[in-house]
């Protein structure tokens, strides 16, 4: 096999935010929270990388540090051989070209005040200002054709759709330039499982027609295994497993990987009543003061001593898998 | 039968005009449909109008002028006879005409000192709540100062020194009036910056003047809207109450506070003299309250 | 007789554009210590139609029909009979424990006032009981934490404290209204597994109202699946799993993503949730239903026993054996 080139790299990524703590002083130096500490990944044309973990874990943090939204503090982001974080704002106007994003609550990352049209039609304006408007409102009818939406809806409003609906606006926002990437941020977790699965197929159709590739980010294990190929899970801002899909659920090498499976209910209720739940004791640490080493190991079934000690990196186990758990 | 084969008419109308785009409602169009199912509020935007017109138009096909006394009828009750229908003061001028006139200076100083300070207040606001920060600290600072001044004590300082001027009086409602505004302003921008459309369309890359102009100014029209108009009645009322304390407009210039305040000597002997520019001045209140609920049911998101 | 027994419950909305039926013929019963799941989308009316079982509706709604408990209405009682029953023999949890919980009180304060006034017990006594469920519900260190805020807590901290609440009384019937909705899976996990030993200690019975399916898989005896204000689907869980016989339990199967095993692409229903204020005049679904035809859309399917199957309650026009056929077509 030929080696791939990647169009995204990313290198120990950290995005750290600057909070007030409470009852403090003005003068008193602000705490650091670590929403993603240190992440690192590669992704290939066409590609799905599914990204999962709980709330809190710095999945979507992570999503916008790769689009400048929240910038990174330190790292390397390359994109087709550049890296974004040098890049000038001309720079990342050619970049936003060819990335773009979905987001999580399907109405409220459409503007109320817009209808269709414009929404949809928006990125070209910025992008293609060359564009006569006729242009654009053919390009725009046609993105709607392929998403689903009717033609006749072009001069509406957000409000007037349901969930389902807006999020094939958001999609087709995202299309009209036909970028390379699509980040999709939990585009689905909002909506009823009936629209859900519509919204999962159409971006799987959508990607093998047009080349694709995502960035999937989501909570839930059964959605990802759905549309991705390779899947990355995080936990307090720091990556657990990197790993083929198969490969993560057959033989998951990460305690917190099997703990997150585990607890995933099964529409079946004779597996599901026999199923042996791993609970995870206690709650998630603060990640204002994260545990020292391995940041999972204060849930940790199996922790030993060593787990406290060094912060582990991802370790290549196989070709498929790469996991950060010292035991695995 | 006949229903049911206009019914199919119909469909089959429907049907062909499928092709063509369906007008969006939005959400302004709503607001308006909203806004005039309202009864109350719809009769209070008529009454407003009413008396305006009146205000604007009634001196000048009355046979009354405003400054001219009537030597045959002082302190006279309302009547038909020579056309007084308030009745006259006790220096015999037609109260009806000078009900007129005072509105015109009020609903006049109402609608310059709302205008002023709506504006002052929308850019405070809005520059505060875009820029952030330390700008943001300082600016917010300076209108909670603005709260402390006692407008009353400053009033009275500027009518002595510069005299009683029309000018004056929407100068004094103005600088004491913008800070609600303000406030309220810069709350709602903070509230869109961070709402995710804005992020979205900072990941296509719109430009920051574009965001402002596209994405951030229309939603915040809404609730300035909605501010104006709750604005616009307490305004009048401040000019009422400078001019019922002598801080008001010049003699024989006139408005509905300094004729509230012409009434209150007289009325246990002439109560009418009173009661007239009283009414009008609590009628208008009134209107303009309703139509400022109506205007918040019809454009508050929360609603939707 | 049944702990609790539902005829034919209803509710209606006033909106300004007329009334909204958002309920319409709920039946079922619940014994003492058995788990009822019922399933739905947004604006399918589960949570409505135990609202109104609780008499929490909005103002403008309005119950009709009968909700027996122990043979007496819960409908018409008076507020003060149902103050009675609610948070002592008949209790609820909530989505969001945050909405439930007063955020100005102590855990302790919240939960003693609830057992001295339907228990009659001195404060003394009430916080020791207090204690002593806080540690059922798997709270460390509770005797500390009884006298936090609820904002102290975390997310699937005080949905355990809530559920200590509920079951401060003892109740025999627990509603948990899409309890793990706001939660992680594996704060769902520990809920879940904590609802199961309860039950199992307690012998509660438990309505839980969900959109997952796979929430109602492990937890539940019986199921209802409702779509758009009506039941569509009523029987054993085993049965509804294994042989769901109407067209929207088998969309909403096929629709879901699954972990147990590998289908690529998901079997989608096609449409837009129901819209409550425009209806169809016959079955909810018809409007989405690969099967439905024009009979479908203006008649109103009953909801009758599924053939062969006794247990089974389905309202479909089609026979189970007319959707068979249809099915081996399609993926013949």
């Amino acid at each position: 096999m030929p080696e791939r080139k990647p169009i995204l790299s990313v290198r120990d990524v950290k995005v750290h935010f600057q909070v007030k703590s409470s009852n403090a002083w003005p003068w008193t130096p602000k705490k650091t929270l670590k929403a993603v500490d240190g992440v690192s990944f590669d992704l290939y044309a066409g590609e799905t990388l599914g990204v999962v973990g709980e709330s809190g874990c710095g999945k979507s943090t992570l999503a916008r540090a790769i689009l400048n939204l929240h910038p990174a503090k330190s790292g390397e982001i390359v994109w087709m051989g550049r890296d974004l974080r040098q890049g000038t704002d001309k720079d990342w106007l050619a970049v936003r070209r060819d990335i773009q994003m979905i987001f999580q609550d399907p109405l409220a990352s459409l503007n109320p005040r817009m209808n269709i049209g414009q929404i949809i039609g928006e990125p070209l304006r910025v992008h293609r200002p060359e564009l006569s408007g006729t242009e654009v409102d053919k390009r725009v009818r046609a993105m709607m054709a392929k998403v689903g939406l009717r033609e006749q809806m072009i001069n509406r409003y957000p409000h007037e759709f349901s969930g389902g609906q807006c999020q094939r606006i958001g999609i087709a926002r995202a299309l009209i330039l036909e970028p390379k990437l699509i980040i999709c941020d939990e585009p689905v977790s909002a909506l009823d499982v009936s629209i859900q699965a519509q919204i999962i197929n159409l971006l799987k159709d959508l990607q093998r027609e047009m080349g694709l590739a995502l960035i999937f980010i989501a909570h839930d294990l059964a959605v990802v295994k759905h549309i991705s190929d390779r899947i990355l899970v995080m936990y307090l801002g720091r990556e657990m497993e990197l790993a083929e899909k198969h490969a993560l659920y057959d033989a998951p090498s990460h305690p917190y990987t099997r703990a997150l499976l585990s607890a995933i209910p099964i529409p079946d209720p004779k597996l599901e009543k026999n199923k042996q739940i791993q609970i995870l004791q206690g709650d998630l640490p603060s990640p204002m003061n994260p545990p020292s080493g391995c940041v999972f190991r204060t849930r940790c079934p199996l922790a030993e001593a060593q787990c406290a000690g060094e912060r582990p990196a991802l370790r290549r186990l196989s070709a498929d898998t790469q996991s950060s758990c010292l035991l695995a | 039968m006949l229903r049911s084969k206009q019914k199919a008419a119909a469909e089959a109308i429907a049907a062909n005009v499928g092709a063509v785009a369906v007008d969006g409602r939005s959400p302004w169009r709503d607001a308006r449909e909203r806004f005039f199912r309202n009864k109350a509020a719809v009769l209070s935007l008529v009454i407003l109008t009413l008396i305006t017109l009146a205000c604007v138009f009634g001196p000048m096909l009355l046979p009354h002028s405003y400054e001219d006394t009537d030597w045959d009828a002082m302190s006279m009750a309302p009547t038909l006879l020579n056309s007084h229908y308030f009745g006259t003061d006790e220096l015999g001028r037609d109260l009806l005409v000078r009900c007129l006139i005072g509105g015109r200076i009020s609903l006049m100083v109402g609608l310059m000192a709302t205008i002023a300070s709506v504006t002052i207040g929308i850019v405070w606001g809005a520059t505060a709540g875009f820029l952030g920060g330390k700008v943001d600290t300082l600016m917010m600072r300076i209108v909670d100062m603005m709260y402390a001044v006692p407008y009353l004590l400053i009033a009275i300082l500027m009518v002595t020194l510069l005299g009683r001027e029309f000018y004056l009086v929407v100068l004094t409602i103005t600088v004491f009036s913008w800070m609600d505004m303000a406030r309220v302003v810069r709350g709602q921008t903070l509230s869109i910056k961070s709402k995710e459309y804005i992020e979205a369309a900072r990941a296509i890359g719109v430009s920051t003047g574009s965001i402002i102009f596209r994405h951030v100014v229309p939603n915040l029209l809404g609730i300035v809207v909605i501010y104006t108009t709750v604005t616009v009645p307490g305004v009048i009322l401040t000019e009422s109450v400078l001019s019922f304390l002598g801080l008001g407009v010049q003699e024989p210039m006139t408005s509905w506070g300094v004729l509230i305040e012409d009434g209150t000597g007289v009325m246990e002997t002439t109560p009418w003299i009173l009661l007239f520019p009283a009414a009008m001045l609590s009628i208008t209140l009134y209107c303009a309250n309703y139509i400022g609920d109506g205007m918040r049911d019809a454009l508050d998101p929360k609603d939707r | 007789m049944s702990l609790l027994q539902v005829k034919n419950l209803g509710v209606q909305f006033q909106t300004p554009d007329g009334y909204v039926y958002a309920v319409n013929g709920v039946n079922f019963e619940l014994e003492k210590g058995q788990t009822l799941g019922i399933v739905g989308e947004s604006g399918s009316g589960k949570s409505q139609s135990v609202l109104a079982m609780m008499g929490l509706l909005a103002k403008n709604g309005k119950a009709s029909g009968e909700a027996l408990y122990n043979g007496q209405n819960l409908l018409t009682m008076s507020p003060k009979q149902l103050n009675g029953i609610r948070g002592d023999r008949v209790s609820m949890i909530f989505q969001d424990p945050m909405t439930s919980l007063n955020p100005y009180l102590t855990v302790e304060r919240q939960m003693t006032e609830v057992l001295q006034l339907h228990k009659n017990m001195t404060r003394r006594e009430a916080k020791k009981r207090a204690i002593e469920l806080l540690e059922a519900v798997r709270i460390p260190e509770a005797a500390r934490r009884i006298d936090m805020y609820p904002h102290e807590f975390s997310g699937g901290m005080r949905q355990r404290v809530m559920i200590a609440m509920a079951l401060l009384c003892e109740p025999e019937v627990l509603i948990a209204d899409e309890p793990t909705t706001a939660l992680d899976v594996t704060v769902q996990a520990q809920i879940l597994s904590l609802l199961k030993d309860l039950q199992r200690d307690f012998g509660t019975a438990i309505i839980m109202i969900t959109h997952d399916l796979g929430v109602v898989a492990g937890l539940c005896e019986k199921v209802m699946v409702m779509y758009g204000g009506r039941v569509m689907e009523y029987g054993k869980s085993d049965d509804l799993f294994y042989n769901p016989t109407h067209p929207y339990t088998i969309g909403l199967l096929g629709a879901l993503p699954r972990l147990d095993h590998d289908g690529d692409t998901l079997v989608s229903i096609p449409g837009n949730p129901p819209n409550m204020a425009h209806m169809p005049k016959g079955c909810p679904f018809s409007e989405r239903c690969a099967h439905a035809n024009a009979h479908c859309v203006e008649v109103l399917p009953a909801l009758e026993a599924a053939g062969n199957q006794t247990s089974m309650l389905r309202a479909c026009h089609k026979s189970v054996a007319e959707l068979q056929i249809i099915k081996e077509k399609a993926y013949a």
